[in-house]
């Protein structure tokens, strides 16, 4: 039969997918763990359940039984016979049903069971960046940052979602599943990560212009280097040293930039924008879009809407020569 | 193909009262979709109402009186309404023609005192989502009210013309159906809004 | 003494009184339509208006085609230019909005305004100037949302347009205003539709057609009906209360002043989800319709597939949260929708085996109709399996708003609506055009648009899977969806190729296609008692019928009932559960008043975008048009 050759192409495509660093099924935390589980236990059933109904209905059309010349006829012991069948097969739905509900329920319970992380990160989605807020018992020691998110491995953290202007959806899926940013609600996520890496994710809801190019970094490094990353958030900016960093400091000042953005440690306390007090240290920029290297920052601050068309970051006249030496400054902010 | 015919419909009648004219069913679809719509928006009213830990928002409910008049002339309006559908059915057109007259009134008064209603409400439409869904459901009562009391004038010019006879009775019937539905959605919505509050 | 019960004026001429072609001719002169512009645009045949429905609903199939190939086109390598952020946004919200509102709801219901009163064995659709009325609302809400697009003004929202990202603050202008109107307009027109086909099927069926008697097509667009009745008005409610947010600065949507944003999701989607199954049940009936003329046999559980058609209609109400997993609702209320949306499988899965049974018992008959439905079987039960791990709350965290979902609606909706309607076309456009379609060109056309779908759709579950969200215009390469993603795009020209193919199939069989006949199937339904194409009167004598198949009952000579008017338009009007003739009503001639109401209203509607007093002045207008629909013209069928 001619449906042999597709299916053998179809089956193949399965095989090429299971990689990457934001994927679903190659989870690096007990909460997708166990739904990549769940997600093998539902194809199993439903593989099998799609594979048997093509076969009864392949065997329907081979099936030559006595001509009817009458397509009215009745053959009441052939009609018993296929209410039995069709009534058991029905049954057979049922069960199945039940069971995935069931499954479904139970993993459900268990995901929901654990609400115990006691880090705690507010992470406000905006069009199209994450502003992300650590907070702590001690107001001394909470700090903003954006985009990027380091957790320490092993241990569950709590996400408070909100967001400040339309839907979005928090969603790294090598961790977890995604819960939505909704305006005027606060919504809680546990993940956990179980082995050291980078993990990425993606806003998952879509929310205008630059819902393609909203990344999130999330960074899970053992307890103490965490702790050592976490002081150095908390620090305000280190003043610039070199002549070189000192003329970008100026640059910055004397630029727009300060309306939208902050540096802790100095008079820049914009708050629409991206938080760069240590936005040297970051691995990406433009919310996962670029590397964060001296070329891409320069390129970013030239012409956001070439990379980010729609982005709310506005075009800055700066002079090349002023560019390297704001370059330069925002790269030791680290 | 041949045909054999087995079934004489020479001598049916050309028209009919009530479920058995497809216009009674239409209707009736037309009744039961806006009744949706009106539960739907009674629905948004309740969940905004369930949400905000205070309702109404930063106004006070409606004042009883205007509503309370507009219901009581509505329910009254039953009894002739119920009356030219009857003298329809007997295809009496003098009567007819009375009481169609007379729900037209009442439906007048009815649109009256519906302005009255929206002038003395406590919250304008864009003050914040109690005013929204209030004017809202009251709008959505109001367009049913216009769109029957201007189908009944229609109507009751109809029956002083030469077309008064026949299946025009018919319509008479129907019109009646969905004043009933206008008077009887008025009811819940009456309660919710201006009751609801005051419990 | 009631002018009801009046004597048959004895002058008129009744069709017992003449036959054969005489009688044919006279029928087709009373009911017949005018030629000539202001005829066809008068036209309250439910036979042209539903052509006219099917050929502008195919018209808004291509052009969202063609929106998606651009898509696909974009999304074949990462980070491409071809297309910026602002045109996509327009084209996957085109796309979606024209599918859903302009192609799949209006083409089933296309349909059921041609077939329905064929089938049921009367002359035209009950409310015939509304059906008239209807098609041109549906066709100016079509045209407003296209030409804004032309414009550089279309939406783009995405097909449900969230709040706030489609309020006021956040969508300027007047692109997300249009939207919304369009959207009344194809509810105003839907909902008409739904009402028609209601009375049609309960007052004009043919006598004898007692409700075990209707074929199970009908069943599913009165079923159906049904759903857009209950379902569309929370879509105008949500889209009345977008506008006025909008427009006249109401706050149902704004939560800083008591508004909420999931309102306008809860509304939507308590539609949303009655949607998809108001646009797939009558492709069921459409598969019952076509595996039991091609099996030559009788269906196999007509009552369980009439029940499972009422139970999923019923059902499909429960299922609205489904949508909203992700949305921090309350996990015992969430878990409620998983029960009901895995149960819905169960009315799906009667189905799928009574039909297995019926070809099992039968002797089938392989052409490209019924080619057509084993790609559905092939397709939709895959697609139906994907959605019970939609239904999962757990599993949808990770799988909602990515590819996984785009490929799994795709599978239910083409393959459980498209494939059906490919099949339902070939089925019945002898009857509509008096020729066959191409066989062999019909064979090419379904395994290109098999493997082309299978080819674009099927790699999406796993670049959802592998993280990649929808409604995004570009990705990055190094996420490592760039194979799969080109792979899909191949698929998606190879299906648009298919429809051209399928489009040259339609448009040469026309003019070449081998003639028909009345039954070239030998199918057992009443509309293939009749000539193809029908004349204006569909049936000379209305038949009287004795079994669920009757032309397989009848074979020699039909039953008709006689006594009807050969001058005036007349049909029998029976009663609701046993179709006994009770009534000889007048039929509507045709109106220019349709046309003007739907005019009147299209520009109340639009103007409503940029005022609020539109819908003041607007009124008045209509109302106007409609006395001016509603006058009696003292016509014979007016009168009585």
């Amino acid at each position: 039969m001619r449906l042999r050759p597709v299916g053998i192409l179809l089956l193949v495509f399965p095989l090429t997918g299971c990689n990457g660093w934001q994927s679903a099924l190659d989870t690096h935390g007990p909460g997708a763990g166990s739904l990549e589980t769940l997600f093998w236990i539902f194809l199993g059933v439903l593989a099998t359940v799609w594979i048997l109904t093509m076969l009864a209905l392949v065997a329907s059309l081979r099936t030559r039984r006595r001509p009817h010349a009458d397509p009215l006829s009745e053959d009441p012991a052939a009609n018993r016979q296929m209410t039995g069948t069709v009534g058991a097969l029905v049954a057979a739905t049922a069960v199945i049903v039940l069971a995935l509900t069931g499954f479904s329920y139970a993993y459900q319970k268990r995901l929901m069971g654990e609400q115990d992380g006691t880090l705690t990160i507010k992470v406000t989605g905006q069009q199209w960046w994450w502003q992300v807020e650590y907070e702590d018992p001690q107001p001394s020691r909470t700090f903003t940052t954006a985009n990027e998110i380091h957790i320490p491995v092993g241990e569950p953290v709590r996400l408070k979602l909100e967001s400040s202007d339309v839907i979005h959806s928090f969603w790294v899926p090598s961790l977890i599943g995604k819960t939505d940013n909704i305006p005027g609600r606060q919504n809680v996520l546990e993940l956990q990560a179980d082995r050291e890496g980078i993990y990425r994710g993606q806003c998952a809801e879509f929310c205008g212009w630059q819902h393609a190019h909203m990344g999130v970094l999330i960074i899970a490094k053992p307890k103490a280097e965490f702790e050592s990353w976490r002081n150095q958030q908390i620090a305000s900016a280190s003043p610039a040293s070199d002549d070189e960093r000192k003329r970008g400091e100026q640059v910055f000042f004397t630029s727009p930039c300060i309306m939208c953005h902050s540096i802790r440690g100095t008079s820049a306390g914009g708050k629409v924008g991206p938080d760069l007090t240590h936005v040297g240290s970051r691995l990406t920029l433009a919310a996962g879009t670029l590397q964060n290297t001296r070329g891409n920052l320069a390129a970013w601050i030239v012409d956001p809407q070439r990379i980010k068309p729609g982005a709310n970051m506005p075009l800055i006249q700066v002079e090349p020569r002023d560019l390297n030496a704001l370059v330069s400054y925002l790269e030791g902010l680290k | 193909m041949k045909h054999r015919p087995v079934l004489d419909v020479s001598e049916l009648p050309t028209y009919a009262f009530g479920a058995r004219s497809p216009m009674w069913w239409g209707t009736l679809g037309f009744c039961v979709l806006e009744g949706t719509g009106f539960a739907l928006a009674v629905g948004a009213y309740l969940y905004l109402a369930f949400l905000n830990p205070q309702w109404p928002l930063s106004a006070s409910p409606p004042d009883l009186i205007w509503a309370s008049l507009l219901t009581a002339v509505l329910l009254v309006s039953v009894i002739p309404n119920y009356l030219a559908k009857k003298y329809a059915e007997a295809e009496d057109l003098p009567k007819t023609q009375i009481y169609l007259i007379v729900v037209l009134v009442l439906g007048l008064a009815a649109i009256g005192l519906r302005f009255l209603e929206f002038d003395r409400l406590h919250v304008k439409w864009d003050q914040n989502a109690y005013g929204s869904s209030l004017w809202a459901l009251l709008g959505l009562h109001m367009a049913h009210i216009i769109t029957d009391v201007a189908d009944t004038a229609v109507l009751l010019v109809l029956m002083f013309t030469r077309h008064a006879h026949g299946k025009r009775f018919s319509d008479v019937g129907d019109n009646a159906f969905y004043w009933n539905f206008v008077v009887l959605s008025w009811l819940p919505i009456y309660a919710l809004l201006y009751w609801g509050p005051r419990l | 003494m009631s002018e009801a019960f009046a004597a048959p004026d004895p002058k008129e001429l009744r069709d017992h009184q003449i036959g054969g072609p005489e009688l044919t001719a006279r029928l087709a002169r009373t009911w017949g339509t005018k030629r000539g512009l202001i005829g066809a645009l008068s036209t309250v045949d439910h036979k042209i208006i539903g052509r006219r429905y099917i050929i502008t609903a195919f018209l808004f199939l291509f052009l969202a085609g063609l929106a998606a190939v651009a898509m696909r086109l974009q999304l074949a390598r990462p980070e491409s230019r071809l297309i910026g952020p602002d045109l996509y946004n327009q084209l996957f919200t085109m796309h979606g909005t024209t599918m859903m509102f302009l192609f799949a709801v209006p083409v089933m219901e296309a349909f059921a305004v041609y077939l329905v009163p064929l089938m049921v064995g009367t002359r035209n659709i009950a409310f015939p100037r509304l059906n008239a009325f209807s098609y041109y609302v549906y066709l100016f809400g079509g045209l407003l949302i296209w030409v804004a697009f032309m414009l550089n003004i279309g939406a783009d929202i995405g097909w449900f347009g969230y709040v706030p990202l489609s309020g006021p603050e956040f969508s300027p202008g007047k692109r997300a205003d249009i939207w919304a109107q369009m959207i009344t307009f194809t509810e105003v027109s839907a909902l008409a539709v739904a009402v028609e086909i209601v009375v049609t099927v309960l007052k004009q069926r043919a006598p004898g057609m007692t409700l075990d008697r209707i074929p199970l097509f009908v069943w599913s667009v009165f079923v159906t009906s049904f759903l857009i009745i209950f379902a569309m008005p929370a879509v105008m409610i949500a889209s009345t209360f977008l506008i006025l947010d909008r427009l006249i600065g109401t706050h149902f949507f704004n939560p800083a002043e008591g508004g909420d944003a999931l309102l306008w999701q809860h509304l939507f989607w308590f539609f949303g989800h009655p949607e998809v199954y108001i646009i797939f049940l009558p492709a069921t009936g459409m598969v019952s319709a076509i595996i039991t003329t091609f099996s030559r046999r009788k269906t196999f559980g007509y009552l369980a597939l009439v029940l499972s058609l009422i139970a999923t209609g019923f059902l499909s109400f429960g299922l609205w949260v489904h949508h909203m997993f992700t949305t921090g609702l309350p996990q015992l209320g969430a878990s409620f929708f998983t029960a009901s949306s895995m149960m819905i499988a169960i009315p799906n899965g009667i189905q799928i085996f009574c039909w297995i049974a019926t070809l099992w018992d039968g002797r089938p008959v392989f052409r490209t109709p019924l080619l057509f439905v084993l790609g559905f079987f092939f397709i939709f039960v895959a697609g139906g399996l994907s959605g019970l791990m939609l239904a999962s709350v757990p599993l949808d965290t990770q799988v909602h708003d990515t590819y996984f979902v785009v490929a799994h609606f795709h599978y239910v909706l083409i393959g459980g609506a498209v494939f059906p309607l490919l099949g339902a076309v070939y089925y019945w456009y002898p009857k509509i055009v008096g020729r066959l379609m191409s066989e062999r060109i019909g064979c090419w056309h379904f395994w290109l648009a098999f493997i082309g779908f299978n080819l674009a759709f099927f790699p999406m579950h796993i670049t959802g899977l592998m993280g990649m969200p929808r409604r995004v215009y570009t990705y990055q390469p190094e996420m490592g969806w760039d194979n799969l993603n080109l792979l899909s795009s191949v698929g998606a020209l190879i299906f648009f190729f298919s429809f051209v193919v399928f489009l040259w199939n339609t448009i040469t069989s026309a003019r070449s296609g081998s003639l028909s006949g009345d039954n070239p199937w030998d199918a057992g339904t009443l509309e293939w008692a009749t000539s193809s194409p029908p004349p204006p009167q569909n049936f000379d004598r209305i038949p009287v019928v004795t079994n669920r198949e009757p032309l397989w009952a009848e074979r020699e000579m039909l039953p008709v009932a006689a006594g009807l008017s050969v001058e005036n338009r007349e049909l029998i009007v029976s009663t609701v559960s046993e179709a006994r003739a009770d009534l000889r009503e007048a039929s509507p001639e045709p109106s220019i008043w349709p046309l003007l109401a739907a005019i009147a209203t299209g520009i109340t509607f639009i103007s409503s975008i940029f005022t609020p007093w539109a819908v003041v002045w607007g009124s008045c207008i209509v109302g106007v048009m409609l006395i001016g629909w509603f006058w009696p013209k003292g016509s014979k069928e007016d009168e009585e």
